[in-house]
């Protein structure tokens, strides 16, 4: 895997972008990994319970899966020194209506650029936006089926999302 | 009722975690990292690391164990069943590798009133067996504290 140069960086350059994608047995494998079984996480009623609106994503999935563009990018995960994160928006995953619980129901939009390039310490900083996509009649709470053709509306769930790479 | 005096506590070090392939190959399947570094051995000895390298925020398990010892803090008084993640902090001074024993430390950095709640936050110092450094994960959690005046 090619590495990046550090002599070719500077701040502003992209360093790409990805999409993914949650399903309920995201959720589910995320809980047994992790060990954090919040039932927020799992359980309809209980959210409903502490005010949601329904069972969302662990902020730590959402954190965990962004950096892997990073990862990806430094060729060594090994070399992601510093990473940290806000959690500005929770990430609804509701239970799909019908089918396979591994339908994915939440779709995030991570991309990433050089916030900061430092050729001494060879420290480089991804600044990632991190960004839930949904189609916009749903976002307003409309049935989804309205009109399919229009551009999904874009909402920030993470802040200040930064990476620092070693070269 | 939130005790501000315990901003600084320092806990006991919670059991040694030990860093197996399997639980870094699991958890970076559950947060879609494909790297073959956290998969295949041979990969990770490739880019001169010993042994599978776990994915940037592995060590928020080991964080969380450390934690519960915040949790489970009478003398705090942090009600820890209605919170918020706030924020999440990962200083690697050096990758986590399975086969590694770590042992972890938690502080509770600060306490700060915010409204009808308080921001938390704790540190955990993870290190190895042989006593360096790790890692140094820092969480702040938003707690709501006292029950509706009503």
């Amino acid at each position: 895997m090619n590495k990046p140069v550090l002599a070719d960086l500077e701040k502003g350059q992209q360093i790409g972008s990805r999409e993914l994608s949650f399903s309920r047995a995201d959720l589910l494998r995320y809980a047994a990994a992790s060990g954090d079984h919040n039932p927020i996480h799992w359980n309809d009623r209980f959210a409903r319970e502490v005010g949601l609106d329904g069972v969302i994503a662990h902020g730590m999935l959402t954190m965990g899966s962004a950096v892997g563009l990073v990862s990806d990018w430094a060729g060594d995960p090994g070399a992601v020194v510093d990473y940290q994160a806000r959690f500005t928006k929770p990430v609804p995953v509701p239970d799909v209506q019908t089918g396979s619980p591994e339908s994915p129901t939440a779709r995030l939009l991570i991309t990433g650029k050089i916030g900061a390039v430092d050729a001494e310490e060879r420290r480089v900083r991804i600044d990632l936006t991190v960004e839930m996509l949904q189609p916009a009649a749903e976002a307003q709470g409309q049935s989804p089926t309205e009109e399919p053709d229009q551009e999904p509306t874009r909402t920030k769930v993470l802040a200040k999302s930064q990476a620092v790479v070693l070269l | 009722m939130i005790n501000p005096d315990r901003q600084g506590h320092q806990y006991p070090p919670a059991a040694p975690y030990q860093v197996s392939r399997e639980a870094i190959r699991e958890f970076a399947q559950a947060v879609k990292a494909s790297h073959p570094a956290h998969h295949e051995l041979e990969a990770a000895q490739a880019l001169g690391h010993r042994d599978l390298v776990a994915p940037p925020s592995f060590a928020v398990i080991i964080a969380q164990r450390a934690e519960a010892a915040v949790v489970n803090d009478a003398e705090a008084g942090i009600d820890f069943s209605r919170v918020v993640h706030a924020e999440e902090r990962f200083t690697h001074q050096h990758p986590i590798l399975a086969g590694d024993t770590l042992a972890a430390q938690v502080t509770l950095e600060r306490i700060r009133s915010m409204g009808a709640g308080a921001m938390v936050t704790t540190r955990v110092e993870i290190s190895a067996a042989d006593g360096e450094p790790r890692a140094t994960v820092t969480s702040s959690l938003l707690v709501r504290t006292e029950e509706d005046p009503a």
